[in-house]
């Protein structure tokens, strides 16, 4: 038997696969197989390392050594001089921008240093197309644990006791859901999946499908059992080709292997896992408008009560926890509610996964304790704001969310705290902004968000959020008048008291926040028809001032409309009917000799 | 008997049923909450809980946002409150969210001065509506003879979609697009004559808006009054005279047929008939053809066949049971095939200058008389056809003092009906007409009783054994499609017993028709109509089909035999199949 002393880990997230790490897995596997390796050496595909803005991302075992934005063509060198000589490549390890030094080690790096992986535990680790991989990594055995060793009302007071919340976005406590399910009596009973992720930069639920689907099949077979179901589902969006591959891998092999099926580890209880595709809208995350979905009808939220745990798919109690929510369910199970309950704040226990966006230098996915700081995860662990910008404010709770500024940084966050300052923990979605961005415009471009998804049910949020966002417009094209920050405020009070849903309840969130706090920014626009950031481009008008400007002429070779003229060491001057108000010459000007009013 | 659940409204306890809504609950201690989007007929199980409107909301203690007063059900120890400013703030916004989306062109509206929304602005009192944009474009849908679809004039309340899917199980119409641009539409955004629409038109009964609304003939019938070389003839059907008055600001269930009469001729109609002359034609036919059915083996059970919309479910539902049907066309085209032919000959009129006009309650007749099998003599049967309410605006019009009118009686030759005849305008009253014929022709002995009262009612699917002779006639009642739809997947099972069955496509039958005047969620005022339906009926004098002294003088004089080979020629038909879109 050969024994291997190496494995070369590659990423294989839907990131990185657009990356080209598929080829970088098949040169890999060519060198190897050149110098005769082949035995020695195992090339392995897993899930994401999180680490995405850097990626495709090599991570070499047992030396623990992460490479970054590895190209196709760099395989070679990474056998010959890593794998055979033991020497590592320099010019492929990450480059910290704080520290300004290179880092081997993947636990040195501050991107991982401050994170605490339940959910993301096999992410990066294992190839999640193998299902002895992951039983390798303990897997399956909660859900042997569970069969064999408990009851399920034991096996729910494990949830209930652990205090693991939704981490969908509403925060509604699991273990609770899983009795009220448990109680309702029927003949028929559904697990529902609900991987409908939809926050615009969210990526937390595909990764972990794409990386570890075989800990949300465990965990749905677990809390079939505890509930009384024999039959799961994942609403699953159709754009997510590689999550839905990876999930019907597992699920085949998991009933080859009787992990599913009838008489589960040989006990009374069947359970199996059937995938359903959505079309992709925001609104069907709800979990009502998902099950109506899923039964083939418009996807409309209805009114609760009924809760699904007592009517849902099919009018069947039904229970729905999100991909995140179920990943958590097995380490719980094996390391004890004790342990879990031990991780994070008083009210909101374990882990939270983010998908860490916008202008930070390590975008990625992060999986840190509640009760992190915003700081912690901004600047330690996301290396602080690119292009050593100021931090303006970061999003959270995505669409429904609201803004949170500097005041707030060192906020320990949990469900409660973000909601206390205004903002919402919601399924993880987390957008830094810095200096240039137009607080008014991010607004605009939430509100746009919802006002599409908006299934157009209920009044206040198929025409309020249009109006808001009409509104938005008129203010950003430099037609607000005196009274629409008002206007906004009352409109935007009454969608969130009238609306039916929580889409709609939520959706004036990022208008009212950034007005909360950044109410000089909205006033500057409709008083003076300025934008400071120039994001705005009706407001934004560049000017040259003569006395600075040198004729170098850069401006004008940067002009993609060629709005600039002037001679060489003259002045220059824009043509204010052609300008596009893009900002390219402002950017470009080394002299300070262009003006943004 | 259900549990009790005790709660305070305003500061006041009240005790109520489990499952009793708040709006439900308040109303019991005089307190109105506004609504736009609900609809409970309770008479006929037909509720619509979307609370998509948002315009009932009500304050509920603990509970972070305003809750829908229709679909919230009372709980133990709730606390609502339903007048705070907070309350009337967010409904208000509500209402104004959806005016600032909604053509302002109230003054030349369809729906003008009977629109709910348009009421409810008055009500609550809206001056200025404080948001404005963007309202939706979207083309008219004039592909049908009975019906105008406004999608710019929806306001997603999904009446009109509870009402086809869930009472009529047809289908047809389902909320479409997303957010702002979303409207209920077709499949496909298929013009309506392309779907396998009944034309039923209870999606127009219950449409608080113009969003759908009559083909309206009003004009056409205008012209062909001023045209001197027509002889114009007009036909009210049954369900007319007890619903009209409505439209006057009588009481619900006021009959006005000499009213009617009067107002007609006064109009100048060449000729004012009843369509209850052609019921009693209708008996006359279908009673002769189920005695045949019953004595020849069959097919059994008889379907009636009066209901146009009812025709075009079957048509396109269960085309394999198109043999089942009576033959018999409906009273409408009956009276237009005999006005042509018989009463033209009578008159010496040339019937391509003879013009007839039927006012019904219902859109369905509309495209029935444009079915092109429909043909006796002339272009077609039937010209024209009026709703109920295109006939009380016409009066409107003219003038006319309706509620001042003298009585007068319908014209002579197709004018004189029986109570068997006017019994057609409610559930149950076809086959109750029917059975009074078909007893005394199966008997040979007079009927003591003439009212089969366990034929009546408004329960959706009613059934009776009435003895005849030595036969035990099993009947049958179903209103409302998705009823008949279970009486037919029985009969296609072969799990029914029925010799006949009656079935009414609309809730009620023809008084709660979708041309008769909006009933705006009042099923009492359908009920009352019906009172009013068996009221004429008990006062007539003579209450069988078969002994209306003027059927019997069509029969001598130009018919023959009922069932005969000339009555088969005008007076039946066939059936085809439809697609199912």
């Amino acid at each position: 038997m050969s024994k291997v002393r190496s494995h070369i880990l590659v990423c294989g997230g839907t990131g990185c696969v657009a990356s080209q790490s598929e080829d970088i897995i098949k040169n890999l596997e060519k060198e190897i197989a050149k110098i005769g390796y082949q035995d020695e050496v195992k090339v392995v595909k897993t899930g994401c390392f999180g680490f995405c803005g850097q990626g495709p991302i090599v991570k070499i075992q047992p030396d623990n050594v992460i490479y970054v934005m590895v190209k196709p063509e760099d395989a070679e060198e990474i056998v010959s001089e890593h794998i055979v000589k033991g020497r590592k490549l320099d010019r492929l390890l990450y480059d910290e921008p704080l520290l300004q030094q290179k880092i081997e080690m993947h636990h040195d790096m501050p991107f991982y240093k401050k994170q605490y992986r339940i959910a993301l535990r096999n992410c990066g680790m294992i190839n999640p197309e193998d299902i002895n991989e992951y039983i390798a990594f303990e897997g399956y055995q909660a859900l042997g644990m569970a069969l064999t060793e408990m009851t399920p009302q034991e096996a729910i007071q494990i949830v209930k006791d652990s205090g693991l919340r939704g981490r969908g976005g509403g925060g509604f406590p699991t273990g609770l859901k899983w009795e009220l399910a448990a109680k309702s009596v029927s003949d028929k009973k559904y697990v529902v999946c609900n991987a409908d992720e939809g926050d615009p930069g969210a990526f937390m639920d595909r990764s972990i499908l794409e990386g570890d689907p075989h800990s949300v099949i465990e965990a749905m077979a677990i809390c079939g059992y505890c509930m009384g179901a024999d039959e799961g589902l994942v609403y699953i969006r159709a754009e997510y080709p590689l999550a839905i591959h990876r999930l019907e891998v597992a699920l085949a092999q998991a009933r080859e292997t009787g992990l599913l099926g009838e008489n589960i580890f040989g006990t009374d209880f069947s359970f199996d896992i059937t995938l359903k595709l959505g079309a992709g809208a925001f609104v069907c995350g709800e979990e009502t408008a998902l099950i109506h979905s899923m039964e083939g009808m418009r996807g409309e939220p209805t009114k609760k009560p009924p809760y699904p745990a007592v009517e849902g798919f099919n009018k069947k109690p039904t229970n729905v926890n999100n991909v995140e929510t179920y990943a958590n369910i097995a380490p719980i199970f094996l390391k004890g509610a004790e342990w879990f309950s031990s991780i994070g704040t008083e009210n909101s226990k374990g882990t939270k996964v983010f998908a860490l966006a916008g202008k930070v230098n390590n975008v990625g996915l992060v999986e840190v304790p509640m009760g992190t700081t915003l700081r912690e995860i901004i600047f330690d662990i996301g290396g602080g704001i690119r292009d050593g910008k100021a931090f303006k404010a970061v999003q959270t709770g995505g669409p429904s969310g609201g803004v949170i500024t500097v005041a707030d940084l060192d906020t320990p966050i949990d469900y409660d705290s973000l909601k206390a300052i205004g903002s919402m923990m919601g399924s993880g979605g987390m957008i830094v902004m810095d200096e240039d961005n137009c607080m008014v415009n991010i607004a605009k471009f939430y509100l746009d968000f919802t006002k599409d998804e908006s299934c157009g049910k209920c009044t206040p949020c198929r025409v309020g959020t249009k109006r808001m966002l009409e509104m938005l417009e008129r203010i950003t094209d430099g037609e607000g008048q005196s009274g629409d920050i008002e206007k906004l405020q009352q409109l935007g009070a009454a969608i969130k008291d009238t609306a039916l849903c929580g889409l709609g309840q939520t959706a004036p969130n990022p208008v009212l926040s950034t007005i909360h706090f950044f109410r000089e920014e909205y006033e500057e626009h409709i008083n003076d028809k300025y934008c400071r950031t120039g994001e705005c481009k009706a407001l934004t008008k560049y000017e040259i001032i003569t006395d600075k400007c040198v004729g170098c002429t850069a401006c004008a070779r940067v002009c993609p409309v060629n709005a600039i003229s002037g001679k060489v060491k003259e002045a220059h001057v824009i043509d204010q009917a052609a300008c596009i108000s893009c900002g390219a010459c402002y950017e470009k000007c080394r002299f300070e000799a262009i003006r943004r009013p | 008997m259900s549990e009790m659940v005790k709660a305070t409204i305003n500061g006041k306890s009240i005790e109520v049923p489990q499952g009793t809504t708040i709006l439900d609950a308040a109303k019991t201690m005089s307190i109105d909450i506004p609504t736009l989007c609900h609809l409970n007929l309770h008479d006929f199980g037909i509720v619509n809980k979307v609370a998509s409107c948002r315009v009932c909301v009500v304050e509920v203690e603990n509970r972070p946002a305003l809750m829908p007063s229709c679909a919230t059900e009372i709980t133990e120890g709730m606390n609502v409150k339903t007048h705070t400013a907070r309350a009337v703030q967010g409904r208000r916004t509500a209402l104004e969210l959806l005016l600032s989306d909604h053509p302002q062109d109230c003054l030349s509206c369809a729906k003008n001065q009977n629109c709910d929304l348009q009421s409810l602005a008055g009500e609550m009192g809206i001056l200025d509506i404080r948001y404005e944009g963007e309202s939706l474009e979207y083309e008219k849908d004039i592909s049908s003879a009975s019906l105008v679809r406004d999608p710019n004039k929806c306001i997603m309340c999904r009446r009109c979609e509870t009402m086809c899917n869930e009472v009529q199980t047809c289908g047809i119409l389902s909320g479409v697009n997303r957010g702002f641009d979303s409207f209920v539409g077709t499949a496909f955004n298929l013009p309506l004559n392309e779907t396998s629409c009944t034309y039923c038109g209870q999606c127009l009964a219950v449409c608080p808006t113009a969003a759908i609304s009559e083909k309206n003939n009003i004009s056409e019938v205008w012209n062909s009054l001023l045209d001197p070389t027509k002889h114009v003839v007009v036909q009210v059907a049954p369900a007319i005279r007890v619903a009209i008055g409505e439209e006057f600001g009588m009481e619900p269930g006021t009959l006005v047929t000499g009213q009617l009469a009067a107002g007609l001729r006064t109009m100048g109609f060449d000729g004012v008939f009843d369509t209850d002359f052609a019921a009693d034609l209708t008996i006359m036919e279908e009673a002769s053809e189920l005695v045949h059915r019953i004595q020849s083996g069959g097919p059994l059970p008889m379907l009636t066949s009066c209901c146009p919309a009812w025709v075009r479910f079957i048509e396109a539902n269960y085309p394999d049971l198109l043999d089942i049907p009576s033959t018999c066309r409906s009273p409408q085209i009956m009276f237009g095939a005999i006005a042509k032919t018989y009463y033209a000959k009578k008159k010496n009129i040339k019937p391509e200058n003879m013009t007839v006009i039927s006012v019904m309650p219902c859109v369905a007749k509309k495209t029935e008389a444009e079915r092109p099998e429909l043909v006796s003599a002339g272009e077609s049967d039937v010209d024209f056809v009026l709703t109920t309410r295109e006939l009380a605006q016409m009066f409107k019009i003219a003038g006319i003092n309706f509620t001042e009118l003298p009585e007068e009686d319908f014209d002579d030759v197709l004018g004189a009906s029986t109570g068997a005849a006017v019994i057609f305008g409610a559930t149950g009253g076809v086959i109750e007409a029917a059975t009074r014929t078909a007893y005394e022709w199966i008997t040979g002995e007079e009927l003591e009783k003439v009212d089969f009262q366990q034929l009546r009612g408004m329960e959706g699917i009613r059934s009776a054994s009435v003895d005849i002779g030595d036969l035990t006639l099993n009947i049958g009642i179903a209103h409302g499609l998705g009823n008949a739809r279970k009486l037919l997947d029985d009969i296609r099972a072969g799990k029914s017993n029925f010799h006949a069955i009656e079935i009414m496509a609309c809730p009620g039958g023809c008084i709660g028709g979708g041309g008769q005047p909006y009933h705006h969620g009042d099923s009492e005022i359908i009920k009352k109509r019906a009172e009013a339906i068996y009221r004429e009926d008990a006062g007539k004098k003579i209450r069988s089909s078969h002994k209306n002294p003027q059927i019997v003088a069509l029969y001598d004089e130009y018919l023959g035999k009922p069932y005969g080979e000339k009555a088969h020629k005008l007076l039946h038909t066939t059936y085809k199949k439809r697609d199912k879109i």
